[in-house]
């Protein structure tokens, strides 16, 4: 025991060494959409001191990466600038200046990348904090409550030719309409015919910008007929793209086949936008280990929430579509998925970071840079993976490398865990969530890295826990060398 | 191998589908044993597929097996383990300089060829390497491997050989006639066996503690870094400033390194979570330390994993006195390189009685016969918080 009659620490754990946060607020809100914004206010009204974050204008990188919509290399070069588009997101939002005169304290361009409450595990922190970033540093921030409105981000499934410029989601591209007054393209064909493939043509037409079809792989449309017919653009049921041609600034055509008779119509277009469906953006809270629990009929996987939207992290509540997506049955997806997997071939790119089709995926090849697969290798496969028992998503990354890329799964994520279901024969509900890891925003080690490291770290910081006796080489252990070994070691080690 | 009847028994039955119970495994069904693993969930999924993935274990009995078998280890499982030989570790502060001539020095007692580097050296041969490289050395051993390739690739192997693995098969007793173990309870019911190898990471205490048998280990957590992949280095195995870890071959940086968590205890079906912290900022900016000219990158993820610590932090491989038929290891934190050699004793032990290649006498369990029974607390390898927090976990439900 130690004087103060506590017990001895190791001074090598984590326990006094998380760095205290620059600043601390009674509220901290991400994501200024409509959820953020009007719990940010409203705690603000009430004279708690409040920050709200938002992530755009966003780092330009980020948008090339699709992190963390899929802007499909659409975006004009005004987003190149982004303190030049700060007044644009603002003005964009005009909820946002009622929220900074109620007293908010507003961020835009500020990313938030982590968020770090004590719980299963992880009991060492002294307060919670959150990770924020823009495009030269990070800096921690503590809170009494944090809110997450993360929003959604598009639902992404692949057809041959999806891997350049030009295909977009539909968050993508009303992002870059709407936010950004950014988006580069002219004519247009649509994935998806329910509310978002609608909402997203109504957009487009607004503006100006010319759509060619509506494309739905299932047998009927699945919107409100009376807005689908007010469009008076073409809507193409039974059908889907089985070929995206290209040049160099990306889609020039998109060539369709009628599942129905299998006739095939080609159509000149700059830009496809998939319309298929939303996922929650929950990873801030899956990395910090809040409970997420599987609501098919809402987007797939969401926090748990209360009426309150409390999550089961202290302090930290959910609110918007991060808890889930009105009218966002998984099904309507997966029914997508699979009429593409029926119709391309199987040399199908899935994920774009690693370079690994469909046909990887189910046959488990691991990546080229390896080689040729040995003859051992060539006998294994997904489906025979899964006959020594279901089969997860986070193990067959390691093993293909798909999800595994700097997007962070954002264009691949949904994809792959609907081709492990439908290639394995087996229900999309037994293959768990892979899962998220903090960053979750890809930052660069010069932005994220904490370079006024203390000298309580410094000096206390070992490669591995910091045990003498661990490295002592082995046939000294039990001679008279052995003491001089560990005297030399814990005074040298440490680095 | 989904089936409801209960599962054919085994001569022998592993316990712990990790690198070591995996290589031990493999190596069993080389020579024709009979041989079931029995996971709690997925082959390789705790630390054995979290690591480091270096193969340098020059303080190890098992080094000079370890630096024999990993050249050969693709050939060997018919499946790939992105191994690559020989180890830069460089400093950037003249402190981490001098240990790491220290290591130097015990590589060389084995025989090995190692240089010595100056900055300059450093900077021809690590082409991420900035001005700050002071110094540091060359082994022309060692090396690293991908952990997460290598544990499927055991696993592939040893059902090549006629192998077999149970996942999602937690065990939660023994049952035992006179001095033996005869089965293992599962919750598919009772797997006989004639011989045990309980290789089961942090579970691995408790399991032994059901047989009355001490095997002491503490739990902790700890943390790398991934970065976006770069320009491939010719020379991957390349670590320093305090840190362990390599460049894929895909060309990601994975590092790890600085402070741990010790945790209360491990749930027999694994731990709750792997949570990571802000002390991944503390580990970026060591990583870009190293290697200056990579600051640009991105990080893409951070992970935990849970690993066990002997007391002494090192191996325990040992076959029981009694039982007589049940064989015990735990690498105590340091397993995925050493796994080749690993497997190769636990062979050698369960079927000889004796390991043919190496001296491991010191790696026994009764060296820790006369330890306090709370030695966790007087190391101060123990969080107050973590034992509250799962008392309280464990009353809500």
């Amino acid at each position: 025991m130690s004087a103060d009659g506590n017990l001895p620490n190791d001074r090598f754990s984590q326990v006094g060494r998380h760095p205290a946060p620059q600043v601390r607020y009674d509220l901290v809100v991400v994501g200024a959409g409509e959820a953020g914004v009007r719990a940010a206010t409203e705690a603000a009204t009430a004279g708690r001191s409040v920050l709200l974050v938002d992530e755009h204008p966003l780092d330009p990188g980020l948008i090339g990466l699709d992190v963390p919509y899929l802007f499909g290399g659409r975006a004009t070069a005004a987003v190149q600038t982004p303190s030049r588009l700060m007044e644009q997101v603002f003005a964009a939002r005009p909820a946002l200046e009622a929220a900074v005169e109620a007293g908010v304290e507003l961020e835009l361009g500020v990313s938030c990348w982590g968020l770090y409450v004590n719980g299963p595990n992880l009991q060492t922190l002294a307060s919670p904090v959150i990770g924020l970033a823009d495009l030269e540093k990070a800096w921690l921030v503590g809170f009494d409550e944090a809110i997450i409105a993360s929003g959604a981000r598009d639902l992404v499934l692949g057809f041959p030719g999806w891997d350049q410029p030009g295909v977009v989601g539909a968050r993508g591209f009303s992002s870059l309409v709407d936010l950004y007054d950014a988006f580069a393209g002219r004519r247009i064909v649509i994935l998806g015919t329910g509310a978002l493939a609608i909402e997203t043509a109504e957009k487009a037409r607004a503006r100006g910008l010319e759509v060619l079809a509506l494309v739905e792989a299932h047998d009927v449309a699945q919107g409100d007929p009376a807005r689908l017919a007010a469009l008076g653009v073409p809507v193409l049921p039974q059908t889907v793209p089985v070929k995206a041609k290209g040049g160099i600034d990306g889609v020039e055509q998109l060539t369709l086949r009628s599942l129905a008779d299998g006739s095939e119509q080609t159509l000149a277009c700059d830009t496809v936008v998939m319309a298929l469906g939303l996922v929650p953006q929950i990873e801030l809270l899956d990395a910090a280990g809040a409970r997420i629990v599987r609501q098919a009929e809402h987007g797939g996987f969401v926090p748990q929430v209360d009426a309150e939207g409390r999550t089961s992290l202290t302090g930290v509540r959910a609110v918007g579509e991060v808890t889930g997506i009105e009218d966002g049955d998984t099904a309507y997806g997966l029914g997508w998925m699979q009429a593409l997997m029926a119709a391309t071939a199987d040399d199908t790119m899935i994920c774009q970071c690693e370079d690994v089709t469909r046909a990887d995926l189910l046959d488990l090849r691991p990546p080229r840079y390896l080689g040729e697969p040995s003859v051992q290798m060539r006998r294994q496969s997904l489906t025979r993976l899964a006959e020594d028992g279901p089969v997860n998503q986070d193990q067959i990354k390691r093993l293909t490398r798909a999800c595994m890329g700097p997007c962070q799964a954002r264009r691949c994520r949904e994809q792959t865990a609907m081709a492990m279901a439908i290639g394995t024969g087996t229900a999309l509900e037994t293959i768990p969530l892979a899962g998220y890891r903090a960053p979750v925003r890809p930052l660069p080690l010069k932005v994220i890295g904490e370079t006024a490291e203390s000298p309580e770290l410094t000096n206390n910081w070992d490669v591995w826990f910091g045990i003498p006796d661990q490295w002592i080489p082995y046939p000294a252990i039990g001679t008279d060398e052995e003491p001089d070994h560990w005297a030399y070691i814990a005074a040298t080690k440490y680095l | 191998m989904t089936g409801s009847e209960t599962p054919r028994g085994a001569s022998v039955v592993v316990i712990g589908g990790g690198v070591t119970g995996l290589s031990a495994a493999w190596w069993l069904a080389r020579d024709g044993v009979d041989v079931l693993v029995l996971d709690k969930g997925i082959v390789g999924w705790e630390a054995s597929g979290r690591n480091g993935g270096g193969c340098s274990h020059y303080q190890s009995p098992l080094f000079a097996e370890e630096q024999r078998l990993w050249p050969m280890m693709d050939e060997l499982l018919g499946y790939p383990t992105e191994h690559q030989s020989h180890k830069i570790i460089f400093g950037v502060t003249q402190k981490q300089v001098d240990y790491y001539k220290y290591i130097a020095a015990t590589i060389r007692s084995h025989g090995a060829q190692v240089d010595d580097l100056t900055g300059d050296d450093i900077r021809r041969l690590v082409p991420l390497a900035g001005p700050n490289a002071l110094g540091g050395l060359y082994a022309h051993t060692g090396g690293q491997a991908n952990p997460q390739r290598t544990v499927q690739a055991y696993a592939w192997a040893l059902q090549d050989h006629g192998g077999r693995i149970l996942q999602h098969t937690p065990v939660i007793g023994f049952e035992r006639i006179g001095g033996a173990v005869t089965g293992v309870v599962t919750p598919r019911g009772v797997i006989g066996c004639d011989h045990v190898l309980v290789a089961a990471g942090p579970q691995g205490g408790q399991l032994m503690s059901l047989l009355d048998v001490a095997m002491p280990m503490a739990p902790a957590r700890a943390e790398m870094v991934v970065t976006e992949p770069c320009e491939i280095m010719p020379l991957r195995a390349v670590d320093g400033n305090g840190l362990y870890g390599r460049q894929t071959a895909r060309g990601n940086l994975a590092y790890g390194g600085g402070p741990h968590e010790w945790m209360d205890a491990v749930e027999p079906d694994g731990p709750k979570a792997r949570p990571t912290t802000p002390l991944v900022r503390n580990l970026a900016a060591r990583v870009a330390g190293l290697f200056p000219k990579a600051a640009h990158l991105r990080v893409i993820r951070s992970w935990a994993g849970v690993i066990e610590t002997t007391p002494d932090g090192r191996p325990i491989l040992d076959r029981l006195k009694d039982p007589g038929n049940v064989t015990v290891a735990t690498m105590s934190g340091v397993g995925f390189g050493l796994s080749p050699a690993s497997g190769h004793a636990l062979r050698d032990l369960i079927m000889d009685g004796t390991c043919s290649f190496a001296d491991i006498s010191k790696l026994g369990l009764d060296r820790f016969a006369g330890l306090e029974p709370d030695w966790r607390q007087r190391k101060g390898w123990f969080t107050e918080a973590s034992k509250e927090f799962n008392e309280h976990a464990a009353l809500a439900g």
